[in-house]
């Protein structure tokens, strides 16, 4: 193969994109859609929860368009973090997706599942054999925190997409995925360097995130020829410009031009950007860098439930002494509870509500501020207790000079208090060494459609 | 407007370099989470010859991000002046990790303004006035 069109419709499966766009690429004739359909940005609840960050009804709206679209190009689709973060309750979540689209529309589908759970007991001899080393600011991995992590997530690189792909299906649905991977898979299959294979697949998982204006929800489309790649937008307002190229290359990235993956580095230093027609930008020089066989692995840990209740403060007296009063109410939680295991946290918006201590100006310079009162517990009963409690506390405390004796928050709701459930965190995020990057990815074939009527089916919708 | 760790601008004297507002010499200066334990800022400059020189003064270094962000300077992961993108890279450890308790920015995305508000150093030879302006 001398050129190959990969497709991108979507930042993230369930994203969107205009149907014309999505047309557009398909006319270009390409040999590969790929979709990103995860990320760890939306924070640790999703993995440690086992439950996906975008709506069913969107994700089901994407599948309906790109699956018959893949089938009757006779192209693969291919499916990178499945359900979002990749782990096999997201990927089953995914499947049944698949099939009840597959289902409605009558299609047969030939599907490759390859799931990214790293068993703790795999984690654990890893971590005996001095195998596994944190990244940047990540503490040391213990084997209680193995323990405690509900899913625990490898990100496979090319390898397992291509022997998926080798067998010919119509999809391949991932578990937890480099980004590139579902675009890099495809290309170094078919022989093409993987540098610029890697390089063109960072850019087309976020899809026109890299164009310029920005957006998750518009198709983009890469052209890979022998020591160049293009990436071109699908539709008229939006172009990718040599500025957005570059500026998406750093997007996100601990350092600009080295960017470490699965199995190497890929190396931007020498990377070349030309403007080759309005909308279009070529790339050269991206070199990837064989290295030894690791993964990134990811797992999030249960660190106790949330009950906040959402307020403002309008009286100025209040605004002038809110550490005091929030001192007073410590004590008084402290008082009534005694030492109870819980968190409780002031969020002062107005104030160093967005950057905490990372704030400069930590003053209340408006006229309001909102107050978020945030307790983490480790029951969710004790987490609404200390809740309910602090803010009815705050409600009528009194404080020096005060003048509005009836209350002193404003709820904007009722109820006031919002119990938000399990609060994880990340505790694995971490380089585990391999002897073979297709181990840990076992590969399932199925086939869908055809007599086939999946369990839930009755929900298609 | 914030001036950590440098002299107010009115304090300009014979040996001193004018200070600017880094948003004179940037179009864009955005924050955002380098996986869950890293937050990272880019600036992207306004042209390339303003890049250059820049990068020649370094005008925007660990030691800088840690006194604008009240950092120590080990919590600064590297400063990367990229040429093909005419931008600065800073990383730096986030204060807690992302969506942990006591996280106030899930996605890292609202942690610029310290950046974007900071006053550097810049002296302007007249061949380039127009170029800042």
């Amino acid at each position: 193969m001398n050129r190959m069109r990969l497709l991108s419709p979507t930042a993230i499966l369930g994203y969107g994109f205009p149907v014309e766009s999505f047309q557009e690429g398909m006319s270009h004739r390409p040999d590969v859609i790929g979709v990103d359909a995860g990320s760890t940005d939306p924070g640790p609840y999703y993995l440690g929860q086992g439950k996906p960050f975008v709506d069913e009804r969107a994700v089901m709206r994407d599948l309906a368009l790109l699956i018959p679209a893949a089938k009757t190009a006779g192209i693969p689709l291919i499916i990178g973090t499945a359900g979002g973060s990749g782990a096999r309750p997201h990927v089953e979540v995914c499947l049944s997706q698949v099939e009840r689209v597959a289902w409605r529309l009558g299609l047969r589908l030939e599907v490759a599942v390859i799931h990214a759970d790293v068993p703790a007991a795999e984690v654990r001899r890893a971590l005996e054999a001095n195998r596994i080393t944190p990244l940047s600011f990540v503490p040391e991995l213990t084997p209680a925190t193995v323990e405690q992590c509900g899913h625990i997530v490898a990100q496979m690189g090319m390898e397992p997409i291509m022997a998926a792909l080798s067998a010919g299906p119509d999809l391949v649905l991932a578990g937890r995925c480099y980004d590139p991977a579902v675009f890099a898979g495809p290309a170094v299959l078919h022989g093409f360097d993987p540098g610029l294979s890697l390089h063109l697949g960072k850019i087309l998982e976020c899809a026109a995130i890299a164009a310029a204006p920005g957006s998750g929800r518009d198709c983009v489309l890469g052209t890979l020829e022998p020591g160049c790649f293009s990436v071109t937008t699908l539709s008229d307002n939006r172009r990718f410009t040599v500025q957005s190229v570059a500026a998406h290359t750093m997007y996100e990235k601990s350092h600009p031009y080295l960017l470490p993956g699965p199995g190497g580095i890929l190396d931007l230093s020498m990377v070349h950007f030309t403007q080759l027609d309005e909308r279009s930008v070529q790339v050269q020089g991206s070199e990837f860098r064989a290295g030894r066989a690791t993964v990134k692995i990811e797992g999030a840990q249960r660190v106790g439930y949330r009950t906040f209740s959402l307020c403002g403060i309008r009286d100025r007296t209040m605004l002038g002494m809110l550490e005091e009063v929030f001192a007073t109410l410590r004590a008084a939680v402290a008082d009534n509870f005694g030492p109870e295991d819980y968190l409780l946290t002031f969020r002062v918006y107005g104030r160093d509500g967005v950057m905490g201590p990372l704030e400069p100006q930590p003053q209340v310079q408006g006229h309001e501020v909102g107050l978020v009162i945030d307790v983490v517990a480790p029951s969710q009963e004790q987490a609404a207790a200390v809740c309910g409690f602090v803010r009815s506390t705050a409600l009528h405390l009194g404080y020096p000079g005060r003048i509005s004796t009836a209350g002193n928050l404003a709820f904007p709701f009722s109820p006031s208090d919002v119990d938000a459930g399990p609060v994880y965190e990340f505790a694995v995020y971490h380089i585990m060494e391999i002897d073979d990057p297709l181990a840990l990815f076992p590969i399932t074939f199925l086939t869908l459609g055809e007599g086939y009527t999946p369990a839930t089916a009755g929900d298609a919708r | 407007m914030s001036t950590a760790g440098l002299p107010p601008s009115t304090e300009t004297t014979a040996t001193a370099k004018p200070l600017v507002p880094l948003t004179t010499l940037a179009a864009v200066i955005r924050s955002k989470n380098s996986g869950p334990f890293e937050l990272t800022l880019d600036v992207f400059f306004r042209s390339e010859s303003i890049y250059q020189r820049a990068k020649a003064r370094q005008i925007i270094s660990a030691a800088l991000i840690a006194g604008l962000y009240g950092v120590p300077p080990e919590s600064v992961l590297d400063v990367v002046y990229f040429d093909a993108a005419a931008a600065v890279k800073v990383t730096l450890a986030r204060p807690v990790s992302s969506g942990s308790p006591r996280d106030t920015d899930v996605y890292g995305a609202q942690q610029h303004m310290p950046l974007a508000d900071a006053l550097v150093p810049w002296e302007v030879a007249a061949n380039e006035a127009n170029a800042v302006a």
